[in-house]
């Protein structure tokens, strides 16, 4: 026992200084290595996108391309929230891709075809969402089938109903409007001389937020003498994230402006981030895929919980849905084909468990942007699909071996 | 020199901010029986880890020799190799498997071609089954036995490996005193073979019964080596050693005063979940504030399941009878129901229905009562973590921080954690199944402190436990379960060791 508990009695006041001067504050190899295998995404994901930039001769940084990323991987990266909720509890869902396909599918038609309001198709492909996800969670949570085996029905099924509603044919072009979704930017709202001042301002206001907060979350854990980061540390950190969210931001404005996909995904991700650490229900989560039976006889209702994860997921593929058909301008029988497949990859890189109870939003959409930095260089070098689709599989591998290592080092040995 | 088969020096194991083994020393004689004792934490599994390679070389400081040569493993296979034979605290038996198939599991019996040779493997089987006396045929999948015969499967399977040295850790702790009995007996035979056995225990009157010798350690430290044949040799020397001062007693005193009644279960029926038959019968019984009340009963007489099943129905079904908590009837359906009436149960089993193994002491702590701890469904995490530093300190849980993963404590610790979070539910009756199960005499010490200070408050307190000495040492009042149904209530006063095990028994004698 070499490690010493912050003391007890001192009045607040003086205990919060000497915790935060003392036992309580952590050096950057014990914050790295009690946070390797998350720290270990990072690294990966820096060394990737400074890979291609190299090997891109620094296109794949451009401001045109930056812009590219976020429209085009999107969709998988919001796929992934749900799915990385869906495997921390220890479950899978192979479906969303079809979902996809025919939650967009449902807005084409009443949007192209029967010519309502764009938002009525909106509506009516997050109500599909939720009544599919509906479907999953009965039976995986009240009749007790796995949900590899539901999810892979509803793969078929979903497929089908696809068809079904599309008659075969694809449906094109949607409205002005309903393209917005995807392919929209908030561009000179305050003007700007060669780039957008709006998309610069929105970037400064989120990195202040992730200043505070850090601050606030910082102050409350001295209150409550726990271990915080040295204060150097701290505001290293702050200084470095708010220079990747800058130069991100500065990209963007020098391009077409703040994608509105990425306001999107950025209020998506704020959320799912919460829920996940902060709720009762993101605890029960991880309750149950850590340990099913005594989560159970710990009061957890697992079966509702299971029930809204899947109604969750089946409202994340909607929006989705919505993402990629607006996108990609229309609906097609085949939308969505193996996105399951890149949400899955995602989430696993990100440092998911494949045995549950281990996984966070944030490391899923790390793992997703390792995947999309990687197809899009690839594409930007040429490189032939067959050998990208290797190269993808081989990453996917090595990530989660490397997990697996960092794991066996981290529990056994020293 | 020769005499010792076994010679640890200097053995030093860290972990992430844990010490577990500093400079511990540990000589072994040649066809001796050699208990560990220590307190829960100590480093005895940790120990026993390094010798047989599951902690392999230069995860460790220290040397090893064993029959006269320095070893030096890379996994557990090296040392199989040389014949130590480790049986884990938690047994590794596939329960689909047929006992032979685990018994050469890892080490078939192959014929022509590299097939196994089934009919080899089952005779094989069944003569080590004779060997240590276990009448299985051994086809039967192993998941059909019990936790004693089980042990005894994991025995057969040493020997399969022509063992030299074996390390059992904890070989007793769950099973009842029948069983413990036959294993203990198996010992002395293997004994006699020249088989060299290392043994984890806290249950110290099997040691002094069985050891030659008995090494102690405290805090990660070698404390001594005690030869059992010296005079002062025994259960108070070993206590002294492992915590470091004297034990007046056992069991805390407590002034008993019973108040209203708690707990009122009526004409309590459970059938089994798949067979049809069933598991409890008709039982009634009451607790009330203020008091300790024990269920004894012979594995498998429905202890376990009577609890469970009033827990919010997590066992059986047909489920029929009445539940009180102070007077007012509870019809918990589901745990977290019989958690807001303030049922409590604190199960026999930790690892496998008790902790999320995986997560931080902090998080299996507030895991049953979340609810005090958020607001519309958002937890405090910062509350959070200061109710799980008191439970730690409350509980003296031995672990660096809170933070600290659960599945890595060990046994008695997470224990420890187990009745800090029902602690935390603030319960009116709690239902503790084993609950010293696989812990030391000290921590067992503060279990029974934690106890008395429940119901000092007012509380009521049910106690399912294999050791009678436990109930007669806690209880007020005791209840017997023989099949399923209640076949005594014997106030503490009146019973003994006897008189109860004939009232377990009663009912079969009377159906057969
Ligand atoms: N893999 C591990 N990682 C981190 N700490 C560990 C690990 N294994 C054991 N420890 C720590 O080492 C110490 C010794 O643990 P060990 O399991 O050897 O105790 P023990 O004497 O066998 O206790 P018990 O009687 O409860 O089984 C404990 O503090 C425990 O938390
Ligand atoms: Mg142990």
């Amino acid at each position: 026992m070499t490690q010493t508990a912050p003391k007890a009695d001192p009045s607040p006041e003086q205990a919060a200084p000497a915790a935060a001067l003392h036992t309580g504050t952590s050096d950057i190899r014990t914050l790295l290595t009690r946070n390797l295998r998350q720290s270990g995404i990072y690294i990966a994901f820096v060394a990737i996108v400074a890979l291609f930039a190299i090997l891109t001769g620094g296109t794949s940084l451009s401001p045109i391309n930056i812009t590219n990323i976020v429209l085009q991987y999107s969709y998988i990266l919001v796929l992934a929230i749900g799915m990385v909720i869906v495997i921390i509890a220890g479950h899978i869902d192979l479906s969303v891709g079809s979902v996809v396909a025919l939650t967009g599918a449902v807005s084409a038609v009443l949007v192209i075809q029967q010519g309502l309001p764009w938002w009525v198709g909106v509506l009516a492909a997050l109500a599909v969402g939720l009544v599919v996800g509906a479907w999953h969670g009965f039976w995986v949570a009240y009749v007790g089938i796995p949900a590899f085996i539901v999810t892979l029905a509803g793969m078929l099924l979903f497929r089908g109903l696809t068809l079904r509603v599309l008659d075969n044919i694809s449906l094109s072009p949607f409205t002005p409007e309903y393209q917005v979704v995807a392919s929209g930017f908030l561009n000179g709202l305050l003007g700007g001389d060669g780039f957008d001042a709006f998309t610069l301002l929105i970037g400064a206001i989120a990195v202040a937020g992730y200043a505070v907060s850090g601050f606030r979350t910082r102050l409350a854990r001295i209150t409550y003498m726990q271990p915080v980061e040295s204060f150097p540390l701290f505001v290293a950190r702050v200084v470095l994230v708010g220079a990747v969210v800058m130069a991100f931001a500065w990209q963007l404005a020098h391009a077409r402006g703040l994608p509105v996909v990425l306001i999107i995904l950025a209020a998506l991700v704020l959320a799912y981030g919460v829920v996940t650490r902060r709720t009762v229900f993101g605890r029960q989560v991880y309750a149950i895929g850590g340990n099913l039976s005594a989560a159970q006889l710990s009061g957890v209702r697992v079966r509702t919980v299971n029930f809204w994860i899947f109604v969750n997921m089946g409202l994340l593929s909607a929006v989705a849905g919505i993402i990629y058909s607006s996108r990609s301008n229309g609906a097609q029988p085949a939308a969505g084909n193996m996105f399951e497949l890149d949400a899955i990859a995602a989430a696993f890189i990100g440092g998911a468990a494949v045995t549950g109870g281990v996984g966070t939003v944030v490391g899923a959409m790390v793992g997703g942007l390792i995947m999309a930095v990687m197809s899009n260089g690839m594409q930007l070098m040429g490189v032939d699909q067959s050998i990208q689709s290797v190269v993808k599989g081989l990453v996917l591998l090595l990530a989660v071996a490397f997990d697996i290592y960092n794991k066996r080092r981290g529990g056994t040995a020293r | 020199m020769d005499d010792d088969i076994l010679r640890m020096r200097g053995i030093t194991k860290t972990f992430p901010g844990v010490i577990a083994l500093e400079d511990v020393n540990l000589a072994v004689r040649r066809g001796e029986i050699h208990a560990i004792c220590g307190e829960n934490g100590a480093g005895k599994s940790t120990l026993m880890k390094v010798l047989s390679g599951v902690h392999p070389t230069g995860s460790y400081d220290g040397e090893i020799t064993f029959d006269g040569q320095p070893v030096r493993f890379s996994g557990i296979r090296d040392s199989e190799h040389v014949g130590i034979v480790i049986i884990h605290q938690e047994l590794a038996l596939v329960p689909h498997l047929s006992i032979a198939e685990n018994i050469f599991l890892g080490n078939e019996l192959t014929g022509r071609g590299g097939l196994i040779d089934w009919n080899k493997a089952n005779a094989e089987a069944a003569r080590l089954l004779d060997e240590v006396g276990l009448q299985e045929n051994a086809v039967t999948p192993v998941g059909q036995l019990g936790v004693g015969k089980q042990q005894l499967v994991e025995i057969a399977k040493a020997l399969s490996k022509d063992v030299k040295l074996l390390i059992l850790d904890e070989p007793t702790a769950a099973l009842n005193d029948t069983d413990s009995a036959h294993l203990l007996g198996l010992l002395r035979t293997l004994k006699d073979r020249g088989i060299t056995c290392i043994m984890i225990s806290h249950k110290l009157n099997e040691i002094v019964s069985i050891a030659d010798r008995t090494t102690v350690i405290r805090d990660g430290r070698t404390v001594e080596t005690m030869d059992m044949s010296e005079p002062d040799a025994g259960q108070e020397r070993i206590i002294r050693g492992m915590v470091g001062r004297d034990l007046e007693s056992f069991y805390p005193d407590r002034e008993s005063a019973a108040g209203e009644e708690v707990l009122r279960i009526e004409d309590w029926t459970v059938w089994h979940p798949t067979q049809d038959r069933k598991v409890v019968d008709g039982a009634s019984l009451t607790v009330r504030a203020g008091e300790v009340v024990g269920i004894a009963g012979l594995m498998g007489a429905g202890r376990t399941e009577l609890a469970m099943s009033v827990f919010g129905r997590s066992y059986g079904r047909n489920i029929t009878g009445r539940v009180f908590v102070r007077g007012k009837e509870v019809r918990a359906r589901t745990v977290a129901e019989a958690i807001d009436n303030g049922i409590a149960y604190a199960t026999e089993d930790r690892k496998r229905y008790g902790l999320n193994l995986i997560d931080d002491i902090r998080r299996n702590i507030s895991a049953a009562a979340l609810g005090k701890l958020s607001k519309r469904g958002w937890v405090n995490g910062n509350e959070e973590t200061k109710v799980a530093e008191e439970s730690r300190r409350a509980m003296n849980i031995k672990a660096p921080t809170v933070m600290s993963v659960v599945g890595k404590l060990s046994g008695g610790n997470q224990q420890k954690v187990v009745l800090s979070k029902w602690l935390f539910t603030d319960p009116e009756v709690l239902i503790l199944d084993e609950p010293t199960r696989g812990i030391d005499v000290g921590a067992k010490y503060e279990i029974y402190t934690i106890v008395n200070k429940l119901v000092a408050a007012g509380k009521a307190v049910l106690v399912i436990s294999s050791e009678l000495p436990e109930l007669l040492g806690i209880c007020d009042r005791i209840y017997t379960l023989s099949a399923g149904r209640i076949t005594g209530e014997v106030p503490v006063g009146d019973a003994t060791q006897e008189g109860l095990m004939a009232l377990m028994t009663q009912d079969r004698e009377l159906a057969g």
